[in-house]
């Protein structure tokens, strides 16, 4: 595991969340085994915005679900270090009590919003605080009213999920995975199926909620505009593997360089994924991705 | 498997080789698939006891822990949607099954000339058998795959998932309120589709059958005991609990999108009528070994 604080700029950076050589499996019906992370190993400062990426089928979501307690890992170790926590805890080791409080110092942007269909917009934010606490319900009010001005959605306090677009959706599920004041924050493709203007005014969000509630953010996402929009830094994954992780910076000199220039398949790999290139290492001669290779032979299985 | 040696498989019978051969695989095959069901049934089995384990569990903890909330409106909401919404479908099969009893026996019983003993026959086979049956196979239908769907589409939009990232325990949430909304209100559902058998019975006894309305209500009264309520009323309670675990299992295990929660929904309804009918011809044997 890394070291839990690392110096950079003479300031201490604590480190919030440590992925350490997670390795998570799959079984398909015939019983053959997929390794989907194969040894995934970084840090997450506290405070920062990680940005995951890579393409699909790399892992990234199975990371997240590893990183939030939704799949077990099979190898490896994922601990976090919240505030007041004097040791980092092992996410491994823990039991579905310590899970859950655990659960409840961070908050989940999922894709699709994934806000309780028979609940208004309102009851959605203030069921974390109606079940994990026992404040009086004109409190919990309160708090609801400043979550949703926080994501500019007071007015659909009152409405059904149903009667969101996807972007209000997306705003109202980000109200609720702050509703408990969390210290993490992920993301699940929070660009997802959104159109540009909506989805960057939603990276606006994200990054104004960072600064005003100095939450750590992890988001996963193969949108690139929004990536470097939002990132301090970032982790390319690739079949499973880390490919690289550094600032925003790194990624950018990657981006922009000549290829001509760029040494090893990795970086011509990371160039051709962070501009969008159809031609490169990531693709065959016919243009499919080891990911469209894959669906194609299960399914002619 | 593989195939059989092409020297072995020849058609045109005397080939020995090629028969036994076929024999034998055929075993293997058949074999293979009785495990793989039996190895279902078992997984299938094993889920649902780890569900109602855990729905007992929780249930227990909210009634007597401080720590847990009760979630009484959830309760409330699924009672009325289980129980009052089903009403009147259960009204229209009860007063049916009512006149179709009595219709069916008047025959037969007049061969002995006892046509009013109708009364006997379809308060005893509504208030014990029909009533509690018919009510959990219209619940099964009605409620079931209503629960079934609705937790499965939760799954397909992360609702659940989201439910766990926020430390709320789907059982605890999800299941605790169908499955005790359920199993009360199947009992109440049941007094009710008694009584309305009872009366389709009564109603074509004295209009069709020209049965004296008095001599049939004295009738009925006399051939039901209290045993006979409280048997049919334990065993809706228990049949209301095991359609509200198969929806909810079925539910919570949906996986491939739209298709994934109709196939939920038809499970839910098929699983549900074969458990009602094998429990209750366990509960019948068992009263009867009793003597209840």
């Amino acid at each position: 595991m890394a070291e839990h604080a690392a110096t950079t700029d003479n300031n201490i950076r604590q480190v919030a969340i440590s992925a350490d050589g997670v390795v998570k499996t799959f079984f398909n019906a015939e019983g053959e085994e997929f390794r989907v992370l194969d040894g995934v190993t970084f840090d997450i400062y506290r405070g920062e915005t990680l940005v995951v990426m890579g393409g699909s089928g790399c892992g990234k979501s199975t990371l997240l679900n590893c990183l939030i307690g939704e799949y077990a890992v099979d190898g490896g170790h994922i601990r976090f270090k919240t505030k007041g926590m004097t040791e980092p805890t092992d996410l491994c080791s823990m039991d579905e009590a310590e899970m859950n409080r655990l659960r409840m110092r961070f908050g989940i942007l999922f894709q699709s919003g994934a806000l309780f269909n028979s609940m208004t917009v309102g009851e959605n934010i203030s069921l974390p605080l109606i079940e994990h606490s026992y404040v009086d319900p004109s409190i919990i009010d309160i708090v609801v009213t400043l979550k949703l001005q926080q994501v500019k959605m007071l007015p659909h306090r009152d409405k059904m999920p149903s009667q969101l677009s996807g972007g209000q959706k997306k705003r109202a599920g980000l109200a609720r995975a702050t509703a408990l004041d969390p210290e993490i924050l992920f993301y699940d493709e929070p660009s997802a199926g959104l159109d540009p203007v909506t989805s960057a005014a939603i990276d606006e969000l994200m990054m104004d909620l960072s600064k005003k509630l100095e939450v750590t953010s992890v988001v996963v996402t193969h949108e690139m505009d929004s990536a470097f929009r939002i990132a301090d830094r970032m982790v390319m994954l690739e079949k499973g593997r880390v490919l690289k992780i550094g600032p925003r910076s790194e990624f950018e000199v990657i981006r922009d360089a000549d290829p001509a220039t760029l040494s090893g398949v990795d970086e011509q790999l990371m160039h051709q994924f962070l501009n969008g290139y159809s031609d490169g290492p990531l693709t065959d001669a016919e243009g499919l991705s080891e990911f469209e290779k894959l669906i194609n032979a299960d399914s002619r299985a | 498997m593989t195939d059989a040696p092409s020297n072995t498989t020849q058609s045109g019978g005397g080939n020995v080789p090629g028969k036994l051969y076929n024999v034998v695989a055929g075993a293997g095959r058949a074999s293979r698939s009785a495990a793989g069901q039996v190895g279902d049934v078992v997984r299938y089995t094993g889920g649902m006891s780890y569900l109602l384990g855990d729905t007992i569990s929780w249930t227990l903890r909210s009634l007597f822990s401080r720590n847990v909330k009760f979630g009484g409106r959830a309760i409330l909401v699924q009672m009325f949607r289980v129980g009052v919404k089903s009403i009147p479908i259960i009204a229209i099969v009860e007063v049916f099954i009512g006149v179709i009893l009595a219709l069916q026996l008047a025959p037969t019983l007049d061969t002995y000339g006892q046509r009013q003993r109708v009364a006997d026959v379809v308060g005893i086979a509504i208030v014990r058998e029909l009533g509690p049956l018919l009510t959990a196979i219209v619940l099964s239908g009605f409620a079931g795959a209503s629960i079934a769907a609705e937790i499965g589409s939760m799954v397909e939009s992360e609702e659940v998932k989201a439910l766990r990232a926020h430390a709320l325990n789907p059982i605890r949430f999800l299941v605790v309120p169908r499955f005790l909304a359920t199993s009360l209100m199947i009992v109440v559902l049941t007094v009710f589709s008694d009584y309305i058998g009872v009366l389709g019975g009564f109603l074509t006894a004295v209009y069709i059958l020209d049965v004296p309305p008095v001599l049939y209500m004295n009738l009925t009264q006399a051939a039901l005991t209290t045993t006979d309520f409280l048997t049919g009323l334990v065993k809706a309670g228990v049949f209301g609990g095991v359609i509200a675990m198969i929806a909810c299992y079925e539910g919570l295990r949906v996986s491939g999108g739209p298709a994934g929660v109709g196939r939920a929904t038809t499970s839910t309804v098929v699983k549900s009528i074969v458990a009602i009918i094998g429990i209750d011809a366990v509960f019948t044997a068992a009263f009867y070994a009793l003597g209840i």
